[in-house]
């Protein structure tokens, strides 16, 4: 994609829109201009036929009603519109609702401000490798517990949560069950019902789709879920999200998830290949290189590694104009703080300032795996001669016992 | 973020890495940073004894294009300067030479901080 010389490992940011896709889209620009709320002329009519098959097309996708979709602008959208939604349907039942730290910061901080409106958040810890505790998941219910909100897949990691699991204790307890499952939906198989989610936040963007529309999956029966709308006007999406439909997207949105439903065995089948060409390549060209999070429970084109006593974002620095990957490590703020979720994992600060995520895609192809290789390769030696970390570590010194003057 | 030509430079091609022998009175290391903020600057003078002026100067940094930058930088200023004159180096005239942008001006702060350390190190060898 794009240019010839340019790599693109940062799907899990966004995906390039298929092209099957942009095609789909075109007509919907200008032939076909209708506005899918308007009811009395065929120039509705016809916009509307186009979201009520796009509707079907990510229903099939996800085993579920095409009623049971609503159309948001995005998954930012979705997940505020589930958590604040759930929060504000559901007051008189509780308060409470139980998510990750480890969670998108669309949830987090959609959280922060149901806890401004008076709501109770728990935030809790993962595991080394990244995954929930069930157990103590379980242990963080109460009698006001409303709504538990867990990622089906990490943005940063790829690791995936035991959704199966997560949906049996809240059945048991009876809470609502939300996923944001933004990075999964589309590049694994996402059916809701059989896991007993009842909200589902996604993204066409994310699974080769045009950026600008996302859904929210709301559960119609057993139980009827209910949200409260956080966009008013109009009524759209059965009074959940007011807002003339995006149509142009949303039949986008359609036929990448049908493309998806086709392809993405295949695609991730092919995809985790390369990932472990990439990642066993690294592990056997250089030292001290760290695979963060579960490898066995983790999206199949997703890497995040670690090259110790290199800075993540220095070492980008030594290929992006080449390859495009996204760094653990945030040295552009006054704080300096690297990824919170590699933090929530365990790791010292300086693994998570040494770590890259590399997300591979459809159209990722192995030469550019094998070019990636040889250049960060590289990249990782060039920064390591110029380390005084790595030098020290080399002469035996350790680290942690030396007095760092931190600024 | 773009950066500069100048700070692409000095990146790519990094001027004066290297490590200088600590153990030696003519010698100062400063050592500041820290590996969980993402930065730590190694930086060394050599003083010439009969002129008093630093005759070598060597850095390893551990960060970003701009840290790595601002320390080639400041090892190529400090090369034939007396110590006074060394201790004058601003922070924001390496902010300025290489153009850092906003957020990245803590790397010239552990620059001028990693120039400071040095000399005092040197200084209190030799008192």
């Amino acid at each position: 994609m794009g240019s010839d010389k340019l790599i693109y490992l940062d799907n899990n940011s966004t995906t390039p829109c298929d092209p099957r896709a942009v095609e789909a889209m075109l007509p919907y620009f200008h032939q076909i201009p209708g506005n899918a709320a308007s009811r009395n002329h065929p120039f509705g009519w016809q916009a509307e036929e186009a979201v009520d098959y796009a509707r079907e097309q990510i229903s099939n996708l996800l085993a579920v009603e095409s009623k049971e979709i609503i159309f948001t602008s995005g998954a930012t959208e979705a997940d505020n519109l589930a958590i604040k939604g759930v929060f504000e349907m559901y007051s008189r039942k509780g308060n409470h609702i139980i998510t990750l730290k480890t969670e998108h910061k669309a949830v987090l901080d959609a959280c922060k401000k149901v806890e401004k409106m008076g709501g109770d958040v728990t935030y809790l810890d993962v595991k080394r490798d990244g995954l929930v505790d069930l157990a103590a998941l379980e242990a963080a219910i109460t009698d006001k517990t409303v709504l538990i909100s867990i990622m089906w897949a990490n943005n940063e990691t790829g690791v995936i949560q035991p959704m199966k699991e997560i949906g049996e204790i809240c059945e048991k307890h009876g809470v609502l069950f939300m996923s944001d499952a933004t990075q999964a939906v589309g590049k694994i198989k996402t059916h809701p019902k059989e896991l007993g989610i009842h909200l589902m936040a996604f993204t066409a963007h994310k699974m080769y789709g045009p950026k600008g529309v996302g859904a929210l999956f709301v559960n119609r029966k057993n139980p009827r879920v209910k949200v409260t709308s956080q966009m008013d006007g109009g009524g759209h999406e059965r009074g959940m999200r007011s807002g003339t439909l995006n149509v142009p997207g949303i039949v986008g949105f359609g036929k990448a998830a049908e493309i998806a439903m086709q392809e993405m065995e295949a695609d991730a089948a092919r995809l985790s290949v390369l990932r472990d060409k990439l990642e066993n390549a690294f592990k056997e060209n250089l030292e001290e290189v760290y695979v963060n999070g579960n490898v066995e429970h983790r999206m199949p084109h997703v890497a995040n590694i670690s090259f110790k006593h290199v800075e993540g974002e220095g070492l980008m620095m030594t290929f992006n104009q080449n390859i495009a990957v996204s760094s653990g490590s945030a040295c552009t703020s006054a704080s300096l703080e690297p990824s919170y979720v590699l933090i929530a994992l365990g790791l010292g600060d300086d693994l998570a300032h040494s770590s890259l995520r590399f997300s591979l895609g459809r159209f990722t192809t192995e030469e550019e795996i094998d070019r990636t290789i040889e250049m960060i390769s590289k990249g990782v030696n060039h920064m390591r001669d110029l380390s005084p970390i790595w030098e020290m570590f080399k002469e035996g010194i350790d680290l942690d016992a030396v007095e760092w003057s931190e600024h | 973020m773009a950066y500069s030509e100048k700070l692409i430079e000095h990146f790519n091609h990094p001027k004066n890495v290297g490590t200088l022998d600590k153990s030696k009175n003519t010698v100062g290391t400063g050592l500041v940073g820290a590996p969980e903020c993402g930065d730590v600057m190694r930086l060394q003078i050599e003083v010439d004894e009969e002129s008093g002026m630093i005759k070598d100067a060597k850095f390893k940094t551990f960060g970003c294009g701009s840290a790595i930058a601002s320390s080639s930088l400041a090892t190529e200023w400090l090369k034939g300067k007396s110590i006074d004159e060394a201790l004058a180096i601003d922070n924001m005239a390496i902010v300025e030479e290489l153009a850092l942008p906003p957020v990245k001006i803590h790397c010239s702060v552990l620059a001028e901080d990693a120039i400071k350390s040095a000399i005092a190190d040197y200084k209190s060898k030799n008192a």
